[in-house]
């Protein structure tokens, strides 16, 4: 029985501190501004092993730092759930006559929400900085796999906060969770590159196709079909948010 | 139908039962207390009643659904104002009172005209736009009784709700929940460790100490059975023998209820006390005991909770840290 209303008011109130966040927000979007900034303009013009002819490192980056953004974000949305454990929310939200799913799905869309518009955000900073998506069509197209990105990882984010009794495991998580799925994933370079045994790993990563797809989109060119990424993120992303409303579900709010 | 029906609910953590067997009725209309030093397992039936934490064992009901089975129901039909504050510190205190009201399938205009009453009935309504973080302990504490009270419960639960409040803030919310349970008809259940707050407010009180009620009834009739006043002989320290003989002496007395000694005080429960304490000195010093203090006053829950204990509250929350902290480091093995 899925509670509208709830969602809804979740949703809300994730829009209303996002907006009353800007510190925030200005600093997750410093990092990938930098990544675009530094490793765009240093890799400029370079002749880099595995890149499609005739596509520029910008191009190529672009997409993946894109990606980036959407998997720290959507992490960080699905673990805040520990910040209202902290601040003790979460009992009102748990005492409340809402069901679990409905109380899992209003999350997921707000935090979803919210990575969506930072990654858009990134998108049009990197065009400002040179990038050329190849249509506004590409542009209306990579959104859906940014939200399919962003509730995989969200799911993942909860997966971890239901787990966790308070917030000390939050940096443990950004260092050997999130930012091994970020380089895992491809975002910086062709996974071509890499040795077999690696590459095998990153094709575990619900990342690796997230980027594959924004670049089959954006640029097109990509290592797979847009169509297969995206069916792949449809399963990891069903299956995710599924584990996190199971985990959610399971622990207990005090 | 009884509001709240326990029987013999328990809850253990990792081997550590902080709810041993409770069972009690609380009737409809009731403004019921748990009374009891900190870590007594107070907050933890109310965390099973209001159904965030699951029972080990034994049954709740609330509004007549089970608290385990039934939850939603439950959740329906109470409100509950927690210890610590849960509030979003990031809205302000109309957007958690909306969130609230949401949640709970309010429409928009009975939403409006609800959030209008109970801003008024805590008189934040002129802070009703600022920031929650912005508010005063006081104000957040009103603020949630006021978010409690929205959808009209049929139970409320108030875990310590004037805890850490200064005095005229705490006699303010004590007048809201009177008002509140005598005008609204709202079933309470407040869990508190002040004993005047729960002789104040009460129509019966539980009182419970390391998770098992040791005593249940009216306020009045539980310092009724202390069955008198309550004399305090404070005596000099080092007369530790004479003292002991002192107290079996005066325990003998036909007139004398009870004798409780600790350290240097002699507690007596006695029947019109005034008229027995030339006596009681004169039979001290026979003993060559020197009397520093007399102290006279009708029973509180206090001299209740030390009849049934033989320890003040405050003294029951000293040997409660202790063995919480026992308990945290075994379960972190250190």
């Amino acid at each position: 029985m899925i509670n509208i209303t709830a969602i809804y008011v979740l949703w809300l109130r994730e829009m209303k501190r996002f907006s009353r966040a800007k510190s925030r927000v200005a600093g997750t979007l410093a990092m990938p501004l930098f990544f675009l900034a530094f490793l765009g303009l240093g890799f400029r013009g370079m002749n880099i092993p595995g890149l499609t002819e005739g596509v520029d490192y910008i191009h190529f980056l672009a997409p993946g730092v894109v990606g980036m953004t959407m998997l720290f974000t959507s992490m960080f949305a699905g673990i805040s759930v520990l910040w209202d454990r902290e601040f003790g929310f979460l009992k009102e939200i748990m005492v409340a006559p809402v069901d679990r799913l409905s109380i899992v799905i209003g999350r997921v869309i707000g935090g979803a929400t919210t990575s969506v518009l930072q990654g858009i955000l990134v998108l049009v900073l990197s065009i400002l900085m040179g990038f050329e998506p190849a249509s506004i069509s590409a542009l209306l197209l990579s959104i859906v796999f940014m939200l399919l990105i962003s509730s995989t990882f969200i799911g993942l984010g909860l997966i971890f906060a239901s787990k966790m009794r308070d917030i000390h495991g939050f940096s443990l998580i950004m260092n050997f969770v999130t930012f091994p799925l970020f380089f895992l994933s491809g975002a910086l370079y062709p996974l071509e590159n890499l040795p077999v045994w690696i590459r095998c790993i990153s094709y575990l990563d619900p990342l690796t196709y997230g980027i594959d797809g924004l670049r089959g989109t954006l640029i097109g060119v990509s290592s797979f079909p847009a169509l297969f990424d995206f069916a792949v993120l449809i399963g990891f992303s069903s299956v995710m948010t599924f584990l996190g409303a199971y985990f959610f579900e399971k622990s207990e709010p005090v | 139908m009884a509001a709240i029906e326990v029987r013999n609910l328990t809850k253990k953590f990792d081997g550590f039962t902080a709810v041993d067997n409770l069972s009690f009725d609380v009737k409809r209309g009731e403004l019921f207390g748990l009374l009891g030093p900190n870590g007594a397992g107070k907050t933890t039936t109310i965390n099973m009643l209001s159904t965030l934490l699951t029972p080990s064992s034994g049954r709740a009901r609330v509004c007549g659904y089970d608290v385990v089975e039934e939850r939603e129901d439950v959740r329906r039909n109470i409100g509950i104002v927690f210890q610590e504050p849960a509030l979003d510190n990031k809205l302000t205190g109309k957007e958690n009172l909306e969130f609230h009201a949401m949640m709970y399938g309010m429409n928009k205009e009975e939403r409006g005209r609800r959030i209008r009453e109970v801003l008024e009935l805590v008189e934040l309504s002129d802070k009703a736009d600022v920031l929650v973080e912005k508010y005063s302990g006081g104000m957040k504490r009103r603020l949630e009784i006021a978010r409690g009270l929205i959808h009209k419960p049929k139970v409320l639960f108030l875990d310590e709700p004037t805890l850490g409040l200064d005095a005229q803030t705490r006699r303010r919310i004590w007048e809201y929940i009177k008002k509140l349970n005598r005008e609204n008809g709202v079933t309470i259940i407040l869990t508190t460790h002040y004993m005047e707050e729960a002789d104040y407010l009460c129509d019966r009180v539980a009182i419970i100490d390391y998770g098992k009620i040791i005593a249940m009834d009216s306020p009045k009739k539980l310092k009724d059975r202390l069955g008198g006043d309550v004399i305090t002989f404070e005596i000099e320290e080092k007369a530790d023998e004479l003292a002991d003989e002192l107290t079996s002496v005066i325990s003998k007395l036909r007139f004398v209820k009870s004798v409780k000694r600790h350290d240097s005080k002699l507690t007596l429960t006695v029947r019109r006390g005034e008229k027995r304490i030339p006596q009681l000195i004169i039979m001290a010093q026979k003993k060559g005991i020197d009397i520093k203090s007399v102290t006279l006053h009708k029973p509180s829950l206090e001299d209740v909770f030390l009849h049934f204990t033989g320890k003040t509250i405050r003294e029951r929350e000293a040997s409660q840290r202790e063995r919480n902290m026992y308990v945290m480091r075994r379960r972190f093995g250190r």
